[in-house]
């Protein structure tokens, strides 16, 4: 960060880098703004560069300054992030933002059952990911403020992500992103929760308490923003346990706000934490693997695994999916795009459990057009919760393109 | 210049380099007529009799041609950016002080960046063959001689078989060679594969002339060029570098995006029903392309299904399929890899082929209309399917036109193309340079959905009930647009100053590609308020 009297700099520039820009300010007392432009779209977007940059200045009250963009394809969202850094890292005091339209889709909400068999991880600060993640349908996506962001752009992260959270089109995927680790997470809240962030994940969580300061600070959040109370439950959280005494908390952490829709666990930081190594059988995590699927159960929530960090090995993947699941874990960790469809596959239940789920959902409905009070396969007694295992397992197939949503009359 | 509107509606010369040219008239709505082009009579008796053509080196080959100001010399592009010949030859051209001369080339690569001064200097008039990065930024500024002429593999064969280019002296690098002149490109140092680009060249000129880094005695087999057409052999030390001519492994993409797009393509071959035993298709060498030929595989073998024959551009992964018994034969046009290379020497099912049997015009027949499926790119494509494949969206020359043109024939055209680059849109109103005509490309396929040429009403009801994600042409260019903030603006061109032209397969014209005034920083002043 070139940071000196009155310049300031923000954003990536070089050779290799793609859909993003660097952007350089100078304040001056005089001569209006000026603007010099390198961009490999210029024939194309260089008067629409200028225009949005010309806005943003006025919008800023900023009438003298000279700037450098140098532009490598980056997008409206991009371009509207990296230049409203160049000015905040030049007048921190400002505090107007800069918000781009919000696209209808990213007003949906999110419900706390909502399947969430792959998350993908997204660098909070790569925009050239953002935009097509979307299309390899994973349950959610996670832009990632915490590890995968350098400490020295940290705020870079934090105006591209709530720019991403209001313009970019995720398909459909739950709207997921982690914080930093508290107490700095808090800070990150502002830059989310205005803009309909479906689910926030809190990374290295420790305990209860600090599950209570988020939801805290959301609820002011969505007061001062008066975001309408007919949404106000549509937040949720997902704690992730990395560290020993977070798996010894945990269903404390699980219990802390009926906002928890899931209780994640990550390995790498644990089994750092333990001074023991990651292996592929994975002993040495079975017990905190085991402590979260057992607290997450037991508050009524999901279980998510952990992330699989070697992206050629498929087989691999989907060994590891296969064992998650017969564990009780109902989603994973995905660090690429091509992983997803593997988890969903693994995830997906087998043409063994299909059957079964079916003949006890057509007995269900049978005995309930008959108006009878009690649901039975021949002699065998079915209960409530088995009924909603076995809608589930439908739900699953059918979205794994297994069976056909008209199923029963095929 | 005078422009008229041709039947695309595109403003095209009706003379350029001072030959009277015919603008587009429709697909299928022009027929050269008269006789083929001749090469003169020659007689064994003026040969040495113990087949011995060597000569001492390139100069004297030139000079005992003839070599003069204004001829047209042309060359092949086997050897691709590891061509190190042409750059000698037009020394050699430069060294003899001859002037204006047409280089005709099957297509040019960035090594040949080289010829820029030869282009300034006067020593070549222009270029009539594909024009890539550095040539193509010159050719696009205006600083060529004369206009560039843009055609496809089957177009270069049409052009010299109706007439419409005369071939003086062919120069074909040739991997190995006897010294009658007999050459193959499938041994050698310099091996590529085969040399079917030159085929034309060494039955239509007036003068050829092999040259070869690996002499063998006769006779050279195969002959894939006769070394009854050729006038002189020349030996040089090394005709390029191997590392470029042929890369040593080809790879798939990486791209999670290009990898969508792949997958998409080869579920849209399986839903529409093309792949069926004995079914056919054409593949490049692209990172999509080489990963649908993947999926398509995978999904082959679950059915049990084997096609009949493969078109190439090959690689490993064609050669993997024949090895495996998922084709019968691979018809390979040029060999990109090792394994494509190795595959033709000792493989008689992978099968050595010529724009003559795959793509000419002039032919009674050719093979591009029966392939099934062909899967080709392209820079851009607009709402009415027209697809561009030679400039990119700022008005450069970015591409050659390859077979491109010649493959829409196939009964099933898709195009395999991203929806948009960094922001620059894909799929557009109206391509900046037309190249292929839209009644003949049937299928977009991007990362965000398929859009189905509507012509192709069979096509729609095949897919109807797939679950693939079938988007009109118009609401895939909405959703794009709205990424990339807005439809991109045109770029900025002087439409009075046509650079090159590009022919359709019949040698009409189908559209110009105009001077674009040269990139430079632009800096603003805007007064701003107090």
């Amino acid at each position: 960060m070139n940071q000196k009297n009155n310049i300031s700099c923000a954003g990536k520039r070089g050779d290799q880098i793609r859909s993003d820009c660097y952007i350089e300010l100078e304040l001056k007392r005089s001569g209006g703004i000026k603007i010099e432009m390198k961009s490999k779209v210029e024939s194309m977007y260089g008067d629409s560069i200028i225009a949005q940059l010309t806005e943003m200045c006025r919008f800023f009250n900023i009438n003298h300054v000279e700037i450098l963009v140098e532009d490598a394809g980056a997008l409206p969202f991009t371009l509207a992030a990296r230049f409203e850094l160049a000015v905040k890292r030049l007048l921190p005091d400002l505090d107007k933002e800069f918000l781009l339209p919000m696209i209808d889709k990213n007003y949906s909400s999110t419900t706390k059952e909502r399947l969430r068999r792959s998350r993908l991880y997204l660098p909070g600060n790569e925009p050239k990911f953002f935009v097509n993640a979307g299309l390899h349908s994973p349950d959610g996506i996670i832009l990632d403020l915490e590890d995968s962001v350098a400490h020295s752009e940290k705020d870079a992260a934090q105006l591209l992500v709530r720019n991403a959270l209001r313009s970019v089109d995720f398909y459909g995927a739950e709207r997921m992103v982690r914080i930093n680790q508290m107490p700095l997470g808090l800070n990150d809240l502002k830059f989310i929760v205005p803009h309909f962030v479906n689910v926030i994940l809190i990374p290295k969580c420790e305990s209860a308490v600090q599950i209570t300061e988020i939801e805290q600070e959301v609820h002011r959040l969505k007061r001062l923003h008066k975001m309408k109370s007919a949404s106000s439950g549509d937040i949720y959280f997902m704690p992730i346990l990395e560290s020993a005494l977070g798996i010894m908390k945990a269903y404390e952490i699980a219990t802390a706000s009926r906002h928890n829709c899931a209780l994640a666990i990550g390995l790498e930081d644990y089994t750092a934490d333990l001074g023991t190594q990651r292996t592929n059988e994975g002993r040495e995590s079975f017990f905190a693997r085991s402590m979260v699927i057992n607290a997450a159960k037991a508050a009524g929530i999901q279980a998510i695994d952990t992330v699989f960090s070697d992206v050629a090995d498929m087989e691999g993947l989907r060994e590891s999916v296969i064992e998650a699941k017969s564990l009780g874990f109902e989603g994973k960790g995905c660090i690429h795009p091509r992983q997803v469809q593997v988890v969903h596959e693994a995830f997906a239940p087998t043409l063994e459990e299909i059957e079964k789920a079916k003949k006890i959902v057509l007995a269900f409905e049978e005995a309930e057009s008959k108006g009878l009070g009690v649901v039975s396969i021949g002699t065998k007694m079915i209960d409530a919760p088995v009924v909603k295992r076995a809608q589930r397992t439908i739900d699953l197939a059918i979205m794994n393109n297994i069976i056909s949503k008209n199923w029963k009359i095929e | 210049m005078k422009l008229v509107k041709n039947a695309a509606g595109r403003m095209v010369p009706t003379k350029i380099n001072n030959q009277k040219q015919i603008p587009f008239k429709g697909v299928d709505k022009f027929r050269p007529t008269g006789s083929k082009a001749k090469p003169p009579i020659r007689t064994c008796i003026d040969f040495p009799e113990d087949g011995n053509k060597i000569v001492k080196n390139l100069k004297e080959a030139l000079k005992k041609a003839g070599l003069k100001d204004g001829m047209t010399i042309s060359t092949h592009h086997h050897l691709r950016n590891g061509d190190v010949l042409t750059n000698l030859l037009f020394d050699t051209v430069k060294s003899m002080g001859v002037k204006n001369i047409r280089w005709f080339p099957s297509a040019s690569f960035p090594c040949h960046e080289h010829l820029i001064k030869y282009l300034e200097d006067g020593t070549i008039h222009h270029i009539e063959g594909s024009m890539n990065g550095p040539l193509g930024k010159f050719a696009s500024e205006g600083n060529m001689k004369g206009i560039g002429v843009l055609r496809s593999h089957g177009g270069r064969y049409q052009a010299v078989q109706d007439g419409e280019v005369h071939i003086d002296i062919a120069v074909i690098a040739s991997p190995t060679a006897d010294p009658f002149g007999n050459a193959n490109g499938m041994t050698g140092k310099s091996a590529c594969g085969l040399i079917g680009f030159a085929l034309a060249d060494s039955e239509y000129a007036d003068n050829v002339i092999v040259v070869t880094d690996n002499l063998v005695p006769f006779p050279c087999i195969p002959w894939q060029i006769q070394g009854n057409n050729v006038d002189y052999v020349v030996k040089v030390e090394s005709l390029g570098d191997p590392t470029k001519i042929v890369s040593g492994t080809t790879e798939v993409t990486k791209s999670p995006d290009r990898l969508l797009i792949a997958e998409y393509v080869a579920d849209f071959i399986e839903a529409a029903g093309i792949m069926k035993d004995g079914f056919s298709l054409q593949a490049g060498a692209g990172g999509t392309n080489l990963a649908f030929v993947l999926f398509l595989k995978e999904k082959m073998k679950a059915k049990g299904i084997k096609s009949r024959f493969m078109r190439g551009g090959s690689t490993k992964y064609l050669v993997q399929m024949l090895e495996e018994g998922l084709t019968d034969y691979i018809l390979d046009g040029q060999t990109f890899d090792l394994e494509g290379v190795r595959s033709m020497r000792e493989n008689p099912r992978h099968v050595n082929t010529s724009p003559f049997t795959s793509y000419n015009f002039h032919g009674k027949g050719n093979f591009a209309s029966i392939v099934d499926v062909a899967v080709l790119g392209a820079t851009e494509v607009d709402v009415n399917f027209n697809a561009n494949v030679v400039t990119h969206s700022d008005g450069y020359l970015l591409h050659g036109i390859g077979g491109w043109q010649n493959c829409l024939y196939s009964k099933c055209t898709i195009l395999a193309i991203p929806s948009f680059r960094d922001r620059i849109p894909v799929i557009v109103d109206e391509v900046t340079t037309l190249v292929g005509p839209g009644e003949l490309i049937d299928v977009i396929v991007t990362e965000r959905g398929i859009a189905i040429n509507p012509r192709r009403k069979d096509l729609l009801v095949a897919v109807k009930n797939s679950t693939l994600p079938i988007k009109s042409i118009h609401d895939l260019k909405k959703e794009i647009d709205e990424i990339c903030g807005g439809a991109p603006a045109k770029p900025s061109v002087n439409r009075k100053k046509v650079v090159a032209v590009v022919k359709w397969v019949d040698g009409s014209i189908l559209d110009s590609v105009f001077q674009v005034y040269p990139r430079k920083n632009v800096i603003l002043q805007k007064g701003g308020g107090e």
